[in-house]
């Protein structure tokens, strides 16, 4: 038996220790939020927060989740900081499929966790490792400044 | 992107940021859950036998009301990112009168004879033709259901219906100011018969075509609530993966599973003809179960199949082969002037959707059962009913929003796979596939190779071209019967028969060089104009180079009548500062036009290319006429996000076969563009009162191009060929040596030809 | 003709020398030295294993036999896998008991000659990338547990293929003259004054484990420079890094339980992941050593003579701390699109410590030898029953974004002056 603390709720699951950590949410304990898009650390759509760290699930054996705190997007808006960024998303109108959007609201929290007014370079170093095939990539950097400023702008260009 | 600060007055349409206060407030809510399936209606023929024994207005297959407040709408074609749901939703809730926040959506089940797409002759969401076809269908169906409540309204009041207004789900007699809410009404409503034609507003009473509405479904997709297909549990479910034979169109041999067999979690192997499945309690065991098998595969006739040997092929088929005409004007033999002449090569590309494919079946004695993201629901029937030999009544299709479609889900391959591996089972099974096995089992995007040449007068315009594309045809495959009676692919010729420019004489021919079998096609964002456009706008991009023209005079010379393109073009020129003030060395801008999908749009781009080759585009700008806008919000997101698709095509990805199987694997070598690579995109639309123009691929249509011709303005190198070479691009071969991470200075020499074409920018 | 005699003279000497070099290299090829002599007295295996096939199979492992001769996801000791050397390619044989294909027919003296002499069953010289120059040291029994545990395993029919050197490298009677003048065929004898667990780890890492076969640098006739035993070399293009006690060059500023750690789970933190051939070592044979076996091989390792040279291992304060700062580019670019997924922007590895850059010894690689060979090809270890993994970004990224990768990565994890070109990548694809 494992024992994990998953969005503050301790959690028991009868798995094997090398078994990814997103195959355990989104198989065993039915958190679906969390996305598969390449299983290789490669695309970013199984982003959680481990101590508050955006971690790639896919490649995370579940024991090495042990004794920390997981984060993921059900629980992400129990935080003050994830609220504001879910609401910079609906703002921005960000996504598109949607599939990648999870992931990359995880990862653009724990960027505005660490740096609360980040640079586009720190955006283009926290963000870059997350796809979207959609292609959001203009919005998703809005929404983290609007994320960040609270200065709500829509994004509509119209001549 | 410039941002437009939100008017706070022109809020009360729009979705408030916060979902559970919708909720609350018994807004908008998104509620695709089709997973209480069970406790509805089973077998479903068409919609009317949904409506049995619910007391709720149902006039025709896109509105149903309850006598409870709800307003249900069903969208006929699927949502996979493209706004679909909100355009449909739109137009619908536009005509009935109510707010999109009184609204939910529901997917239409399969039924081809209600939800056919008459412009694909299939109950099919592709092509960029949703709003296209939807655009006077669902306006009319919402006005009828109107017509009807406010009817309705005016009998229970016995006064005149001209009397009686609607607005936001509510009836109002004016003269007395009584009102009534759809919900009263939806009884009496449903005992009417419905108009023969209900009259449509006119553009300038719309309260929600042409706003900037928010989409109906985002909110779950950012609290991480909304299922996809891959998210579907259903009890008893057990979840599997597959491996086809990597050699296209090969068979699976022997297959030893005592190794997977023995993996905790897993339960069972299925061998299929050309795949083995195996399934386990969750994904990890069955992937690994996978891995664990020992198979020997038969690996067919395509076993020593190359790239390479196709290329070859389709130079040879360019030459010897049989054309099919696909346009001739005036006569292009004999007339004079320079004549120029290029060829150009596309790769075979993948899709990729995020969002793997995967499909949930369970085939029981009397029934089977699917959930599947596709963006054909009928065809999934189809394959259902000849795999478990069940009639069609007795399969349910429900569909799910999709990670992305790009025309993947355009085919039922993995539908029809994922029935077969459960029904060697007697639960639920959820098929995944991998990454890799989405890579390697693709419907590929064909390979094209096109030889294009023009004759250029004295004021260096063309009066002559041809242009011939040889390549497979998709049409053939996904709907034979499209296909012209001379056996042309309309596809093929899209956006190269029927160009923007004046040009007196012209022939567009194709010569047909399909696939060895086994190796399947596919439709591709942007299909034909994809592709064609590339070729076309380089083209004129030759052209005006030969001639010594500016690119955009030239273009504008060659419009002749065509004042929507000339629209797009001054549009996107002025915004995008064309010729004004010179570039760096090794800057250049790059443009291209075009009338994709029923749409017109101009795409101005701006790169550097460093002397090592290395390509950083700095910004684009997209002029669009795409008739009259929905909503100019998703205009902005689909444009954008079609140049980005676009873009990654042309910079990374190709798909080459080496002894018939695909090389590349994941996202490590199928490489695509990522959020510091790509530029800020502005996008501007034309104001238009025309019949709405397809908007979902014209993005990816303009990003190679664009690209292509804004490289050759930085560096003098005409590229023809895509994936782009950057080696290509290198200014000088011993540079090369001296590659640094650090930041490349400005070269000093910068060739003639790349100053040329500046000077003239 | 005094000076003419002279030559002539001369000549017919050094003919002399030549026909009695070759006749004795030719008479001695197929000796394997004294047979008779005491048995070593350390054994390969731990003394609770007790059955030759046991024993053996542990010894097997510890030799890495399968290193060489299983293909990856092939037959167990098929043979066939392929060793690219200057002179050509030649492929490992079939090792299995299969009267055919493989050595089902020899006999324990056979077998034996073969690792103490380097000769095949009719007695023809073996090419010395087999590493009987090392496994000469083993005792017999030792070599027998090997053979039983060997013949133990399913026989598998696999032809050998066929080797493909230019001349003169395929004249195999030129073997014996190699074998003449550089090999020893003396039996492990344990150093005296040194301790049992150092004895222990001498015949693991000399006899067995052949470490000096990578990590010792060879001289012009691709023999071991003896001098310069474990101070590093490159081959297949990888580094061997200096595994001597030196402490700038070597492991002598690492703790007995990083280096443990290392050679038992191909990792130590802020020291490096094992990857490429040191990965196969890790995941074929040294995490399957008891702890014991890698204490000895670390006491071993921590007194052999310490030898100045290789990459400069990072001072201790520059483990693991703030990467120093570098100009944003190419490199960088790909950098946080690709690879910090997994490496973090710090390099400190994301989901896993195995993924942690600062610290080893292939980012201060100006020439970025490793590093590159595993953005390249990527990289597997299967340890303790996990796989870490990398994949491969050869396909898709361009020598010249490769070149400012391994640049960027060397620069700001490393601290060095990257200095790889394009063109060097496209040599080491
Ligand atoms: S699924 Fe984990 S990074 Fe792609
Ligand atoms: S929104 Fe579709 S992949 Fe990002």
């Amino acid at each position: 038996m494992i024992v994990l603390t998953i969005n503050g709720q301790e959690t028991q699951v009868d798995v094997p220790d090398d078994m990814p950590l997103l195959w355990v949410l989104r198989d065993v304990i039915g958190l679906t939020g969390t996305k598969f898009g390449c299983g290789i650390a490669q695309c970013g759509a199984c982003t959680v927060h481990l101590d508050g760290q955006a971690v790639r699930s896919c490649v995370l054996p579940v024991a090495g989740a042990v004794g920390k705190k997981v984060t993921t997007i059900e629980g992400v808006s129990g935080t003050d900081l994830g609220k504001k960024v879910q609401q910079a998303w609906l703002g921005i109108e960000v996504a598109q499929c949607g599939y990648c959007q999870t992931g990359q609201i995880m990862a653009a929290t724990a960027l505005l966790a660490q740096k609360p007014t980040p640079t586009d370079a720190d955006i283009d170093t926290a963000m870059s490792g997350n796809l979207c095939r959609c292609g959001t990539y203009v919005r998703i950097r809005a929404a983290i400044k609007q994320a960040a400023t609270g200065q709500m702008t829509l994004p509509q260009t119209i001549a | 992107m410039t941002h437009r600060t939100h008017p706070a007055e022109a809020d009360t349409d729009l979705l408030d940021p916060s979902r559970r206060e919708l909720l609350k407030r018994g807004g908008l809510v998104v509620a695709f859950m089709w997973l209480g399936g069970a406790s509805r209606v089973w077998g479903l023929a068409d919609s009317a036998r949904i409506d049995a024994g619910h007391p709720q207005f149902a006039p025709n297959a896109y509105v149903r009301i309850g006598n409870d407040g709800s307003v249900q709408l069903v969208m006929p074609s699927i949502e996979m990112g493209q706004g679909a749901y909100t355009g449909q939703a739109t137009l619908l809730a536009e005509e009935l009168d109510v707010g999109l926040d009184q609204i939910t959506v529901e997917h239409a089940p399969a039924n081809r004879k209600l939800y056919a797409n008459p412009l694909l002759g299939e109950q099919a969401t592709g092509g960029s033709t949703t709003i296209r076809y939807c655009w006077t269908t669902l306006r009319n169906a919402g006005a009828a259901a109107r017509s009807m409540l406010v009817s309705a309204a005016a009998q229970r009041w016995k006064v005149d219906a001209s009397q009686c207004t609607a607005s936001r789900g509510l009836v109002t007699h004016a003269p007395t100011g009584r009102t009534l809410r759809y919900a009263e009404l939806a009884d009496a409503a449903a005992k009417l018969l419905p108009p023969d034609k209900a009259p449509l507003k006119d553009p300038s009473d719309f309260q929600l075509i042409g706003k900037p509405m928010r989409r109906v479904d985002t909110p779950g997709k950012v609290d991480g609530t909304l299922p996809f297909g891959i998210d579907i549990r259903v009890p008893g479910m057990k979840v599997a993966t597959v491996q086809a034979c990597p050699t296209l169109g090969g068979r699976v041999g022997a297959v030893d599973d005592t190794r997977a067999r023995a993996i905790p979690g897993v339960l069972k192997v299925v061998k299929l003809d050309s795949a083995v499945a195996v399934i386990g309690e969750h994904f990890w065991a069955a992937k690994q179960g996978l891995e664990a098998l020992d198979i020997t595969w038969n690996r067919g006739a395509n076993a020593n199949f190359t790239t390479e040997q196709l290329f070859q092929d389709m130079a040879h088929a360019s030459e010897h082969g049989t054309p099919i005409m696909g346009r001739e004007v005036g006569h292009v033999d004999g007339v004079s002037g320079k004549a120029i002449s290029a060829t150009y090569q596309l790769p075979m590309l993948a899709h990729t959707t995020m969002e793997p494919l995967n499909t949930v079946v369970h085939v029981r004695p009397d029934a089977c059962e699917i959930w599947v993201g596709t963006q054909v629901p009928a065809r999934c029937v189809d394959v259902a009913t000849k795999i478990t030999g069940l009639p069609a009544e007795r399969i349910m299709v429900h569909n799910q929003y999709m990670g992305g479609g790009f025309g993947r889900r355009l085919f039922e391959d993995s539908v029809e796979q994922a029935v077969a591996i459960a029904k060697q089972a007697d639960y639920p099974v959820k098929v995944i596939w991998t990454r890799e096995e989405d890579i390697a089992q693709d419907r590929y995007r064909p390979a094209y190779y096109d030889r294009i040449s023009a004759t250029l007068d004295g004021q260096g315009q063309p009066v002559a071209w041809t242009h011939r594309t040889t390549g497979a045809s998709v049409m053939a495959v996904f709907a034979p019967g499209a296909m012209g009676k001379n056996g042309l692919d309309p596809d093929l010729v899209e956006c190269a028969a029927d160009l923007p420019y004046a040009i007196p004489n012209m022939r567009v021919d194709w010569v047909r060089h399909d696939m060895p079998a086994g190796v399947p096609v596919g439709w591709w964002r942007g299909v034909g104009p994809t592709h064609n456009v590339f070729v076309v706008e380089s083209f004129v991009d030759e052209l005006a180079h030969a001639a010594g023209k500016d690119p955009v005079a030239y273009r504008r010379d060659m419009l002749g009548d065509n004042p929507r393109a000339r629209a797009v073009l001054e549009l996107a020129v002025q915004k995008a500062g064309w010729g004004q003030g010179a570039l760096p060395a090794r800057h250049g801008r790059g443009i291209a036009l075009a009338a994709p999908f029923g749409s017109y749009l101009c795409v101005v781009m701006d790169v550097e290319v460093s002397p090592q080759g290395e390509i950083r585009m700095k910004r684009a700008v997209a002029a669009v006429d795409c008739g009259t806008v929905i909503n100019p919000n998703t205009v902005e997101a689909q444009i954008q996000g079609g140049l980005v698709f676009g873009w990654s095509a042309a910079l990374y990805s190709g798909i080459t076969l080496k002894g018939g199987a695909v090389e590349q694997r994941n996202f490590n070598d199928y490489r695509v563009l990522r959020l510091n690579e790509t530029p800020p995109i502005e996008v501007y639309i034309v104001p238009s009162k025309e019949q709405p123009g397809g908007i979902g691929e014209t993005g990816t249509v303009m990003a190679m191009p664009s690209l292509t011709n804004a490289i050759f303005a930085a560096t003098g190198v005409r590229l023809r060929t895509l994936p782009i070479d950057t080696t290509a691009l290198v200014q000088d071969k011993n540079a090369l040596k001296a590659v640094m991470s650090a930041v490349s200075e400005p070269a000093d020499i910068v060739g003639d030809v790349a100053a040329k074409a500046r000077s003239l920018a | 003709m005094k000076i003419g005699r002279l030559i002539g003279r001369l000549v017919a000497l050094i003919l002399l020398v030549v026909i009695g070099f070759s006749a004795y290299a030719l008479l001695t090829v197929r000796h394997s030295g004294d047979e008779t002599a005491t048995q070593p007295t350390v054994a390969g295996a731990p003394a609770e294993l007790t059955t030759p096939q046991a024993r053996g199979e542990y010894l097997t492992r510890a030799a890495d036999c399968a290193a060489c001769h299983t293909v990856p996801g092939g037959q167990a000791f098929a043979g066939g896998v392929a060793f690219k050397l200057p002179m050509g390619t030649i492929y490992s044989t079939n090792i299995t008991a299969d009267k055919d294909t493989g050595i089902g027919t020899w006999s324990d003296d056979e077998f034996v000659r073969a690792m103490h002499a380097g000769v095949n069953k009719e007695g023809q010289p073996l090419y010395p990338a087999f590493p009987y120059t090392s496994y000469t040291a083993l005792s017999r029994d030792d070599i027998l547990a090997i053979k039983a545990y060997l013949f133990s395993l399913p026989a598998i029919h696999a032809p050998a293929r066929t080797n493909e050197l230019s001349f003169p490298y395929n004249q195999r009677w030129a073997i014996s003259l190699w074998n003449a003048a550089f090999l020893k065929k003396q039996r492990f004898q344990p150093e005296q004054g040194k301790s049992e667990a150092w004895n222990r780890g001498a015949y693991l890492a000399t006899a067995l484990g052949h470490c000096d076969e990578c990590h010792t640098p060879r001289n012009a006739a691709f023999a071991l420079k003896t001098g310069q035993a474990l101070a590093g070399t490159e081959l297949q293009g990888w580094k061997a890094y200096n595994i001597t006690p030196d402490k700038d060059h070597g492991i002598g500023s690492w703790t007995d339980q990083e280096l443990a750690s290392y050679l038992s789970k191909g990792h130590a933190a802020g020291r490096g992941t094992a990857s490429g051939p040191m990965g196969e070592v890790v995941e074929n044979s040294l995490q399957y050593l008891t702890p014991s076996d890698i204490s000895a091989l670390v006491a071993y390792l921590r007194e052999v003579k310490p030898q100045a040279g290789g990459i400069s291992v990072p001072p201790a304060a520059a483990t693991g701390s703030a990467p120093v700062a570098s100009t944003a580019g190419l490199g960088e670019q790909l950098f946080v699109g690709a690879c910090a997924g997994c490496h973090l922007d710090s390099g400190q590895g994301r989901q896993t410590d195995y993924a942690s850059l600062t610290g080893t010894r292939s980012v201060r690689d100006p020439h970025a030898t490793n590093l590159t060979q595993v953005i390249l090809h990527g990289s597997q270890l299967h340890v303790s029953g996990q796989r870490i993994f990398m994949p491969s970004f050869g396909h898709a990224y361009t020598d010249a974004e490769i070149a400012a990768l391994s640049n960027y990565v060397v620069s700001h994890f490393g601290g060095q002056q990257g200095t790889l070109s394009a063109a060097e990548v496209a040599q080491r694809r």
